[in-house]
């Protein structure tokens, strides 16, 4: 009946994959270096499946709840057998858990990452740092897979800090490049003032709950129906402000589009489809602590919901296409955050596996643009690439009408089911509706305008000869693309029922069927007049858009600049830091500590030398003198045995002056 | 012959005359200015004291006083072998004996 599902294997392959191409991988044939890159997320992708398979099939089967069939029930844990942590009454156990909800993310987590590892042969195919390129990778994925199947907060801020750093190591990847290695040094301290809030959040809940474990927490939750507000808001908003560092919330959000220095398939692997999310993933894993304290949920919608229109209205004016996908990535999170809001945590998730579709390709689609025109991301120098890339012009898209929320694409399923979700939530939610179709306008807008630069028109760089990537880019691109046009159609009812036993039901008590498909005919409208507009403003009348940054500077402006948010932060916490540091680095610890501490040892010496340096005449006969004088000293004082206090009074009186 | 030495000649007269030339070898140690005096101060110095051995070994019966003296005597050879050595070197060297002059060491 309960077969093993051997979790283990999930990140330790990955995690062998990283230390064989890390420590061997310069010595080893690019071919092993690839197979074993290759090899280690397909083999995690085959435990998962295999999982997912045993884990599933007896619901499909047997419906009436007899398994016929050997498989295991959710949610299935596995324990470290040895005690990990055992602290007074503190008692922590390295526990994976497979539930509903790491089973969607795994599948995400180890199937978009193995598309990914294949495209990224192709995409890195000529760097100098292959190997150690996919080392990282490998180690992304181990960590990302521990994060995914933690059992409790501690093995998840284990998998939370493994991603970080290994975010921080790929953006920084081309680290001879200045601002590549800035990017992952912003990436990672941003992502530390988040990680300060988790760490808070979880010595609360071992303060509060005396435990890590998920499970545990929401038991005890649940024996206390009345328990709301108070401590456990406290804890909400800590591991908000965690996921809000990790997913790039509002006020968090500066690091992610500075994440674009890393190479192309990263930025669709970790920022865009996998690690970005880990913020929701954490809301929706801790949601009974937000389904206790109203307020905490209403700040993660209301943060999620600003953020998705501030970034996308950056995005409308951003030239370099890796940026506007940024922007985008960080709008389409704050979409996840707001659903989470709404306790609509089915449809985030939902949204986080069709967003992980479409945004991956998008972002894997751009990278096969940037490659056949030689490196280049700025908008304006693209153009007319339609006919030289027919594949990645198709797959993106494919995968623009999917972000667009076009029906029957996998946006507009999970996109809509947020939208509904908030739309049932009172006035306040038909506020953050009202927000959310706007943000879904400017996102089709830009989205288009992304569309219409790169491909439609003619080349804005005639003497560029593109050309279509290899076959190891265009797998994964067709796969993707397919999955983004049909990955919505599980269906959000169904899959709210399939995360039910994790996430909880979603509330549409107070919805009807004819409501939805009226809100999703509005969508669909808004995101039609999206596409109009760009169309209107980037092919029937190219001059427009530049008419209108002229007649509004200040507005536009504003925009470029990405409301000079990094200028503000610059000025207000960077500057003053640095200036705090540089202070104490040169004024404390170097001039004062090591210049003092070098000052004082020299005039030590000095003085003791200058004392010492008397006796050292050179002059024989002194040396003889006193050497007579000592010996006839000792004789005196042996022979008279008063001459001691005497020669010690005499020597206190002369000041021991023995010269 | 020996009862007849104990009685006539106390032992203090054996020390005194011991110190007296250790003293006058000090003394000349100090003082002089020629490398060669000032060598012969050293064995003036060596010899006052073999003496005070030699009349402990009497006064005591114990052989080892006289024992000390060989050593003395025989370091002293080798001192004076080398020491002259020196000072022919350093004369060579320097065309001076003047120990005062003899100050490259010096700072």
């Amino acid at each position: 009946m309960n077969a093993y599902l051997h979790l283990w294997l999930i990140p330790l392959l990955p995690f062998a994959g990283f230390l064989i191409n890390g420590i061997l991988g310069r010595r080893l044939p690019k071919w092993l270096v690839t197979a074993i890159a290759l090899l280690a997320p397909l083999a995690a992708f085959g435990v998962v499946l295999n999982a997912s398979v045993l884990g599933l099939l007896p619901l499909f089967v047997d419906p009436t709840g007899i398994p016929s069939l050997p498989g295991v029930s959710l949610p299935y844990i596995e324990t470290c057998p040895l005690p990990w942590i055992n602290a007074g009454m503190l008692h922590i156990n390295f526990s994976f858990v497979l539930d509903q909800l790491s089973l969607v993310m795994l599948l995400v987590v180890t199937g978009v990452g193995f598309l990914i590892h294949v495209y990224s042969v192709g995409y890195m195919g000529d760097d100098k740092g292959y190997a150690r390129y996919f080392s990282y990778l490998n180690l992304f994925l181990f960590f990302m897979t521990v994060l995914v199947l933690a059992g409790n907060a501690l093995v998840m801020f284990i998998g939370w800090e493994g991603v970080g750093l290994a975010s921080y190591l790929l953006i920084g990847f081309w680290f001879q490049k200045k601002s590549a290695a800035d990017a992952g040094k912003k990436a990672f301290i941003v992502n530390r003032i988040g990680d300060f809030g988790f760490l808070i959040g979880m010595f609360l809940l071992i303060a509060n709950f005396g435990t890590l474990t998920f499970t545990d927490i929401a038991a005890k939750l649940g024996q206390d129906p009345g328990w709301n507000g108070g401590v456990v808001t406290v804890i909400a908003l800590c591991l908000m402000l965690g996921a809000a560092g990790k997913s790039a919330q509002l006020p968090l959000y500066i690091w992610l589009p500075d994440a674009m220095e890393g190479p192309t398939p990263v930025s669709a692997l970790i920022h865009a489809a996998t690690m970005v999310t880990a913020g929701v993933y954490m809301v929706a894993r801790t949601h009974v602590l937000f389904d206790h304290s109203p307020f905490a949920l209403s700040v993660v919608a209301i943060i999620g919901a600003a953020t998705a229109i501030f970034a996308a209205t950056i995005a409308l004016v951003q030239n370099d296409i890796k940026r506007v996908l940024a922007y985008s990535t960080i709008s389409q999170l704050g979409y996840m955050f707001l659903g989470c809001g709404v306790a609509a945590y089915s449809a985030a998730i939902f949204h986080l596996m069709t967003h992980a579709f479409f945004k991956a390709l998008l972002f894997m689609a751009a990278g096969s643009v940037i490659h056949a025109i030689g490196g280049e991301q700025d908008l304006r120098k693209m153009g007319g690439l339609r006919k030289k890339l027919p594949v990645t012009f198709w797959t993106m898209t494919a995968a623009v009408l999917a972000i667009a929320g076009f029906f029957p694409f996998a946006g507009f399923f999970s996109k809509d089911a947020i939208l509904y979700a908030a739309f049932l939530q009172g006035t306040s939610g038909k506020i953050l509706w009202f927000f959310g179709v706007l943000t879904a306008l400017l996102t089709s807008f830009y989205m288009f305008r992304l569309w219409y630069l790169t491909f439609m028109g003619e080349s804005r760089s005639p003497d560029v000869h593109p050309h279509e990537s290899p076959w190891s880019m265009r797998g994964p691109l067709i796969i993707l693309a397919l999955l983004s046009v049909g990955g919505g159609w599980i269906g959000m009812e169904r899959f709210g029922d399939f995360l039910a036993p994790s996430v909880g039901v979603l509330p549409t008590e107070t919805g009807s069927a004819r409501l939805e498909i009226l809100l999703s005919i509005v969508a669909v409208l808004v995101a039609l007049e999206g596409w109009l507009i760009a169309d209107k403003l980037y092919r029937r009348k190219p001059a427009r858009p530049a008419q209108w940054a002229a007649a509004l500077p200040g507005g536009y402006k504003l925009l470029a600049n990405k409301y000079f948010v990094d200028e503000f932060y610059g000025a207000v916490v960077v500057k003053p830091l640095l200036g705090f540091s540089k202070f104490v680095l040169e004024w404390v610890v170097d001039f004062g500590i090591l210049g003092g501490a070098a000052w004082l040892l020299g005039g030590i010496a000095t003085f003791t030398g200058a004392i010492l340096q008397r006796w050292q005449s050179g002059n024989l006969r002194s040396y003889a003198a006193w050497l007579a004088a000592g010996a006839a000293a000792v004789l005196l004082f042996l022979l008279v045995p008063w001459a001691t206090v005497l020669a010690s009074l005499s020597a206190i009186h002369l000041g021991m002056a023995g010269h | 012959m020996s009862s007849y030495f104990a009685q006539e000649v106390p032992l203090s007269w054996y020390l005194l005359l011991s110190a007296a030339l250790f003293s006058l070898g000090v003394v000349g140690f100090l003082i002089k200015r020629n490398l060669i005096t000032v060598f012969m101060s050293i064995e003036l110095m060596l010899n006052g004291v073999n003496l005070s051995f030699v009349t402990f070994a009497q006064q005591w019966h114990a052989v080892k006083g006289q024992i000390f003296v060989f050593f003395v005597m025989m370091v002293a050879a080798a001192e004076a072998a080398v020491g002259l050595a020196i000072i022919i070197a350093v004369f060579r060297a320097r065309a001076t004996l003047a120990v005062d002059r003899i100050d490259l060491m010096k700072l």
